[in-house]
This record gives structure tokens, sequence and C-alpha cells, in this order.
């Protein structure tokens, strides 16, 4: 009788062992490289997140935080791909070159690059977010409700992404109210609430009564809504910490392309692709619209975000100026992905210059 | 735009709510500094306090407790760094910048479960009386305990080291530890009680910023000011009093520059954003450049280790 309980005992070990070695073997592992700590509410935050539904998804993943673009990642992704990992997300710019030479020496690994534009070997990919559809909504809430006709816009760097932002928004609060200004104030920073504080207040005091923000912490809402005015939140809800200043956000959603590229690598239909998403895929997704909203704006709005989901409508249509009065994009025409992936002119109504 | 009264009374409102963290950090790192002890951990310590403070309003939702316990984590991890440099006798730079590494990531590891909520509307005094006389009420009225407390510190700060007994002992073991302890002070434990002094006035700085300031917490959330507050300490030559100005004026160039900015004054941004640490530097070597009394209020033992055994 023991014989026979020890024998199926063993026997089931061993079945088990064989089973667990299998599905081990057949499960693919996601690894993803973070510029900034997953807590900084903002861009990082937000690219958790979106590992979170991966792993929810089923899938094993690992992240490095806080790697700096230089050296260290290529070490870091060398050392990921050496480490078993299938697929590699890189979620910043600067990691462009550093994924594309690892990934010449680790072809069977695949590579995921976020914001960027070059593919040199079969195993890269690339991926972005139209963020600027999110902006041309924001736009057309902020022409639509100001009454000083003085916008706040807190800037971070210098980047086409941040420069083709203020575009998108500009353009969207003139049609609605062409009386509007953008004041633009640089931080030189993603992340630093007092800082970003200083700023809103500043923007604040020189009149204007509602702030877009393009830096990723929630201090400019909060100051909003001590300062009785409105805001827009950045990369995620923001609703929470000034629920009556923040009319919505523009919220960064990761989650299902990076479910669906992992799935792709586990079937073994990874294919090398360029994507750039933007509401109409749900990469880039509209916070619930506050109750401040009139309705007519809330009925303009909601109709534009599904214009734009649908390609009727498109952020950058002609005719477009620049501050000089030159023509950027003639009547009837939309900018290309190659004129706004490397957007580094303000158009016309935007004050001020970019800073060099 | 419109330059009125109000206006400038608003501004200089910001100012002085932005330069509050600095003063506290350094008032406390000046005490911690003219008892001869370099502690290169303030911006660790202001990050534990911005942590424990928002952790403990978060989870009590006493904002009493969330401020004395944020000083209190202050005291204690200054407790660690009292320890090592006055009963193990390591080196202070080294200890100091320990420290700060240690409070970075170990505020990081407390604060992954409060990322993303906000933080609780902290009461302030006078409210009433804000729009009673322009310009005068938004500077005078209207504020945190904390903001009345930070400027009232440095003239304390000032009257505790010249006029009392206390201050005076400080100082003595500041400048001659030999000395002082020969005249029977304990030289080892008034430098613990300065370090730890010093500690909780680093945790207040940092839950201003995270309970007052910008009622939140995010990784990294002090952004450098500790090394301010440090630099602050030294180019004010150890007088409280210009730590006052120099933090005035490091808060205020860092507002008046978003102001250019959205005027639309032609100057490249990224000048601005150097001004306030290079005009805050200057201003406070030219007012300190007396020889003689940067000798007398420079701590003569700074950062040296005492040996000597009670």
């Amino acid at each position: 009788m023991h014989k026979i309980f020890i024998r199926s005992f063993v026997s089931s070990l061993v079945f088990l062992f064989t089973f667990t070695v299998a599905a081990v073997a057949k499960d693919v592992k996601a690894a993803f490289v973070y510029i900034g700590p997953t807590g900084d509410h903002g861009w990082t935050y937000q690219h958790d997140v979106g590992r979170k539904a991966v792993e929810a998804a089923g899938y094993k993943t690992t992240y490095v935080e806080g790697v700096p673009e230089s050296a260290d990642a290529e070490r870091v992704l060398r050392q990921l791909a050496n480490s078993g990992h299938d697929v590699i997300f890189t979620t910043s710019f600067g990691y462009m070159n550093p994924t594309n030479k690892v990934a010449k020496e680790f072809p069977n690994v695949k590579f995921e690059h976020a914001t960027g534009y070059k593919r040199e070997h079969a195993n890269v990919s690339t991926y972005a977010a139209r963020f600027y559809e999110g902006r041309t909504i924001l736009g057309t809430i902020a022409g639509s409700m100001t009454k000083s006709n003085v916008i706040g816009y807190v800037a971070s760097f210098p980047i086409p992404e941040v420069i083709r932002g203020i575009n998108s928004f500009t353009l969207a609060a003139q049609k609605v109210n062409p009386n509007i200004k953008t004041k633009i104030v640089w931080a030189f920073t993603w992340y630093d609430p007092g800082k970003e504080a200083e700023a809103a207040k500043a923007l604040i005091d020189q009149g204007a009564d509602i702030i877009a923000q393009h830096t990723d912490s929630t201090a400019i809402v909060q100051i909003a809504e001590k300062a009785g005015i409105f805001a827009f939140g950045q990369a995620s809800d923001m609703d929470k910490f000034a629920p009556k200043a923040v009319l919505t956000s523009v919220e960064n959603n990761w989650g299902p392309y990076y479910v669906d590229r992992v799935k792709a690598v586990a079937n073994g239909t990874w294919n090398q692709k360029d994507t750039w998403h933007g509401i109409g895929d749900g990469m880039v997704v509209i916070s619930d619209l506050d109750s401040a909203i009139p309705a007519d704006v809330r009925a303009k709005v909601n109709q534009l975000e599904k214009d734009l989901a649908s390609g009727k409508v498109h952020s950058f249509t002609g005719p477009i100026y620049d501050q000089k009065g030159n023509l950027m994009v003639a009547e009837g025409k939309t900018a290309d992905d190659g004129m706004l992936a490397g957007m580094m002119t303000y158009v016309k109504g935007v004050e001020g210059d970019i800073p060099k | 735009m419109i330059i009125d009264i109000n206006f400038v009374g608003l501004i200089i409102t910001s100012i002085m709510a932005s330069s509050v963290p600095l003063i506290l950090a350094s008032c406390g790192e000046l005490i911690t500094e003219r008892s001869g002890v370099l502690n290169l951990g303030v911006e660790g310590m202001m990050i534990i306090g911005a942590i424990s403070g928002f952790a403990l309003m978060t989870a009590t939702g006493s904002l009493v407790i969330a401020v004395f316990g944020a000083m209190l984590a202050g005291v204690l991890i200054s407790t660690i760094f009292a320890f090592l440099t006055q009963t193990l006798i390591t080196n202070h730079v080294a200890t100091g910048l320990a420290l700060t590494i240690f409070g970075i990531g170990i505020s990081a590891m407390i604060g992954k479960n409060f990322v993303g909520i906000p933080g609780k509307e902290f009461p302030v005094l006078f409210e009433s009386l804000k729009d009673a006389i322009p310009f005068l009420s938004p500077i005078l009225f209207g504020h945190s305990i904390v903001f009345y407390f930070a400027f009232a510190l440095p003239f304390i700060t000032s009257y505790f080291l010249k006029k009392t007994k206390i201050g005076l002992i400080v100082r003595a073991v500041g400048d001659s530890p030999d000395s002082a302890s020969n005249q029977g002070i304990n030289v080892r434990l008034v430098r613990y009680l300065c370090i730890l002094y010093g500690g909780a006035m680093c945790g207040l700085a940092g839950a201003y910023l995270s309970m007052i300031y910008t009622p939140q917490w995010i990784e990294n959330m002090t952004g450098g000011r500790g090394w301010i507050a440090l630099a602050l300490v030294v180019f004010s030559t150890w007088n409280p009093i210009k730590i006052l100005i120099g933090a005035m004026i490091f808060g205020g160039l860092t507002i008046i520059q978003f102001h250019m900015q959205a005027i639309g004054v032609r100057i490249p941004v990224q000048f601005l954003t150097a001004l306030p640490y290079i005009v805050t530097i200057i201003v406070l070597v030219v007012i300190s450049r007396d020889s003689r009394k940067i000798r007398l209020s420079t701590p003569s033992s700074l950062g040296k280790s005492f040996y000597k055994d009670n």
C-alpha cells in the first residue's frame, strides 16, 4: 500500500515537473526599460500600468527603472536579452541608438522602442501615440471656455513632441475663438512639483484663466484648483487631485498595444512595424468631461472626438501659417507624419520663441 | 500686462511660499554646522520628511500627527548619521552623501503605495483678513502655520546663537571642541542634539513640500532643494538672516524668470533658468566678503571628527 502511494506520488511529481517545465518553456517573458521611477505618476507610471496589463494577460514581465539614456542603457538591454526575455520595450526616445545596437547582437529577441524612428534591424519595431489629437480636444474646450482670452501652457523641453502639442492646442483654440493668446512658460523639467507650481502661479498672476500642461506632476492642477480656475490633466486622469479645476485629461493608454505585441510574440506572428496610434485605436484616451463644461461645448467635443477617431478630422488641417505668416500646410491639405515628427516651429498665434 | 500694487503683492507672496523649505532646511543645517558637523544628507532628510508627512496624513488623517511625524522621521534618520559620525567616528562627507542616497531610495520604497493619491487641504490662518489691505494682506495673511514659523526661524536662530548660553555652547563646540571639552561640556552630546535638530527641520521642510506647497507624493519630489539649502548655509557664511535673504533671492528669481517668459522677454530661457543659481551666489558672496567676519562665523572645526573620550 505504502509503495503504491509513494510510487504514485513520485510519478505525479514527475508529471507536474515536466508539465511546469513545458509551460515555462512556452512562456513569453517581456521586459520594460524605464527612464524614470514608476512612482512619477506620469510618463513612466503609465508605461508601468501597461506592463501590469501584460502581467494580467498571463505573461511574465520584468522592469528596470531609472535607466539613463547612455551606455548604461546598452548594458541593461544586453543583460535583459541575455537573461531569457523574448521581447523588450524601451520606453524613452533616448534609447533609440542603444536599442538598435543591442538588437543587432540578439536577432532572436524582439525590441519595441517608444517614440523613436530608427528600425535598423528586422527585430526592432517603433511605436508612439498621437497625443496631439488629445490636445486638439483640450484646445477646443479652452478656447470655448476662457473669459480672459489668455490661456497658460506649462511646457517641459523644446522637442517636436511638445511643440506639436502646443501647436495642435493653439490651432484648435483659435478655431473656436480667434482672440485667444497662448502664453508658454518652459519649466525645463518633466516633473518637479515645486517648479511646475511656480510656473503655473506666474501664468495665473498674468491673467491666464485656463492652464494646460506638458509636464507630468499634478501640482499644476492643484494650483489651478486653489486659484479657482480651470486646468487639464496630463498622462493620467488627474480629476481627483482637483475635482473643480480639471475639465478633462489626456490619458496615455499603452496597455492594449503591449498586450497585443506580447501575444504576437507568443503566437509567432510578431512582425516589424511602425505604430502611431491616436484616439481611434485607444492609445490616447480622453477622460470624462467635467460638469463645468457647458452643454454646447460638450456636444461639440464629443463630435470632435468621434471625428478624430474616425479620421474625418485631422488636428493639422490647412491653411496653417507659422509665426512669420509663412504657409506651413496649404488649404484643404493635412500635415503628413514626417512633418509632424519633426515639427520645430510655432504656428501663428503662439507667443514667444522656441528656446534654442 | 498691468503692473499694479496687488500684482506685486501676489508675486511677493509666491516668492515667500517657495522659499519656505529652503529657509527651514538651511536654518536646521546651520545649527548642525555651527556645532562643527557637516551633514550633507539634507536632501535625504527632506525627502524622508516629505514621504513620512504624506504617508501619515493619508494613514491617520491627522495633520498634526503628520507634521510632527515628519519631524520625528527627520530626527530618526539623522540619528543614524549622528551614531555613525559621532560614536563610530566615520567621515562626515561620506556619511552625509550616503544618507542622501539612502533617504531617496527608502522614500521611493515607502512611497510606492502613495503615488496618485491627492493630499488633504492644509488649514491657513487669518484667511478672513486676506482682502483687508491691498498689497500687504496677501503677504501677511492666509498662510499655513509652517509658513509663519519659517519666517520667524532665522531671527530665533540668530538670537539663540548670539544671546543664549546654549547657543554659546553650540558655537564653542563647533569652534574648538577641545577647549569646550576641557570646560566640562559634553561635546559629543551637544553635537548629537544639533544633528537631531537639523534632522527635524529638514523633515519639516520636506513635509511642507508634500503636504502644503504641492500636496502629493511623487518620487524625488524635493528636486535638489536640499543641495540648494546646503549651499545657502555656506554662502550666507553661517548667518541665519543672510539665509533668509538668500532663500528669498533664489525663490524670487525662479518665479520672476517664469513671469519674464510669460511676458515674452527675449532672453534665452536656458539663461533665465540658470539665473537664480548664479545671482544668489553672487549676491551672498558680495554681502559676505568681510574676511574678518567670515573667519569669526565659520565653525573652525567644521567637518572634523572629535576623538576625545569623555
